[in-house]
């Protein structure tokens, strides 16, 4: 093992982590958004929006990431004219906006169904309280429902985050500059395939680490009734009655 | 030239890419195959290392695991893709061949996913067999059964029971995974398509195809996996 190498590998392959957490965070960020959209259309009951969210769900889950993003960034340049005519073409020329694109669909159709099982877990007792109090619609949603669905499907949406970060690795593909572009490029230069993986895995590991303690703590600060509760001084003064 | 209709462009026809398309899918569930039974062999090994190590083999099997679930598949498909011809060359010039030996592509997909898919796998055999009933092992070690045939008698078909959901899981992501094997040259189903859409321009159609017939594939096997599941259970007795 070379030393020198490893840490100059290092310090290249750090400067693409910026990259590597903006794209997992814009993807995860607009796609929790599209994913609560497709849970309640799952969950509405209706067939008109329940099939549509469900095809949705279908195709994003059965094809592979790699083949969305190159149907996004090489396959829309089929229809450039269009794309220009309506104003889109900025939008859909810059690899960047493509893979976040990309992402954020793909990564919504996972986060719909955990979102959907967190939602359906909610105990069905909890909502006939509610309502008992006289709350209904927006504020039952907003005040019962949805604290306790995200609750129920923290953890999972915690893997769901995990695979967004190794799954914006993929990004390099269409020429951004991530990590592991930045490994592949170095790899290419100087064939020392094991020790620029053996520091690109390191970050990897690290970042992926970080995120999963950030997760479980938000888990802990959302569970307070699983707690113990904190020990109470005991009452000196009866004792001595 | 005038514009060949989508269905010309992928048909079979003199100038569809049909064939092509279909024989490079044949090859995606080839190596999507082949890495899947790779896995299953270090998922059995990593699994029992986790189940009756010692804690020096258990540390090593969860470090593994961990790993190799916590980094990108790109990043291990470029070590392998990379790292493998390194390799052979190091070993090639101890016996005095000179230069570059390349690995096979095809060779080097499937050991990646079977890397991969292999911590994923051991991860499911360890869960089911914490299913499998502690009374049967005893049972089967209280008649004399020596370690070899309670595992191929008692151990191995009860855990491929419970297994079979979560492996059908794993399959998907190695369908998927195989996609990522395009970027070492190996002609399957989204290389074939790239090198179609890029000598007719017409990419969206190529991409959306290649969509199309990973859907097809993912939902037959998810057909094939439920009536595997249904049919490993119908001896059993399910609540409800």
């Amino acid at each position: 093992m070379d030393f020198a190498f490893m840490r100059d590998t290092f310090l290249t392959l750090i400067g693409g982590v910026p990259l590597t957490l903006n794209l997992a965070f814009m993807a995860v960020g607009l796609g929790a958004i599209l994913a609560l959209l497709l849970a309640l259309m799952r969950i509405s009951g209706l067939k008109v929006l329940n099939w549509p969210a469900q095809a949705y769900v279908f195709v994003f889950r059965g094809t592979p990431l790699l083949v969305q993003i190159f149907l996004i960034y090489y396959g829309l340049g089929q229809f450039r004219p269009t794309l220009q005519e309506w104003g889109l073409w900025v939008f859909f020329r810059e690899p960047y906006w493509c893979a976040v694109f990309a992402l954020t669909l793909n990564t919504a159709a996972y986060a719909s169904e955990i979102i959907r099982g967190g939602l359906q877990s909610v105990p069905h007792n909890q909502v006939e309280a509610a309502r008992a109090c006289g709350m209904s619609g927006f504020l039952l949603f907003r005040r019962i429902v949805f604290p306790i669905a995200v609750r129920q499907a923290l953890p999972a949406y915690g893997s769901e985050i995990i695979l967004m970060v190794k799954a914006t690795s993929l990004a390099s593909i269409i020429t951004m500059m991530e990590i592991t572009g930045l490994a592949a490029k170095l790899i290419s230069q100087s064939f020392r395939a094991v020790e620029v993986f053996v520091v690109a895995g390191l970050i990897y590991l690290v970042l992926n680490f970080i995120i999963t303690r950030i997760i479980m703590a938000i888990e802990w600060w959302l569970s307070p009734h699983l707690r113990r509760p904190p020990a109470v001084e005991p009452r000196l003064e009866a004792a001595h009655v | 030239m005038q514009q060949l209709s989508y269905f010309e462009l992928v048909g079979f026809g003199p100038n569809g890419w049909g064939w092509a398309l279909l024989t490079a899918a044949g090859m995606t569930i080839a190596v999507a195959i082949c890495g899947f039974l790779a896995g299953t062999v270090v998922g059995t090994f990593v699994a029992w290392g986790k189940i009756g190590g010692n804690l020096v083999i258990r540390s090593l099997a969860d470090g593994y695991t961990t790993v190799l679930r916590g980094i990108p598949d790109l990043l291990v498909i470029y070590l392998f893709y990379f790292g493998g011809s390194a390799a052979l060359g190091a070993i090639g010039s101890l016996f005095g061949a000179d230069g570059f030996i390349g690995v096979p592509a095809f060779v080097t997909g499937a050991l990646a996913i079977g890397i991969i898919s292999g911590a994923y796998q051991a991860e499911v055999f360890r869960g089911a067999y914490q299913v499998v009933s502690r009374g049967e092992i005893e049972a089967a070690r209280s008649v004399g059964m020596h370690r070899w045939l309670m595992f191929r008698r008692i151990i191995a078909p009860q855990v491929l029971r419970y297994a079979i959901p979560g492996l059908g899981n794993t399959w998907q992501l190695v369908l998927k995974e195989s996609a990522l094997i395009s970027v070492t040259g190996l002609v399957e189903l989204l290389r074939q398509s790239h090198i179609a859409a890029g000598s007719t321009r017409r990419p969206f159609d190529f991409y959306l195809t290649a969509a199309v017939l990973y859907l097809l594939i993912t939902w037959v096997s998810t057909y094939l996996f439920q009536r595997a599941e249904t049919h490993s259970m119908r001896g059993m007795r399910r609540a409800s």
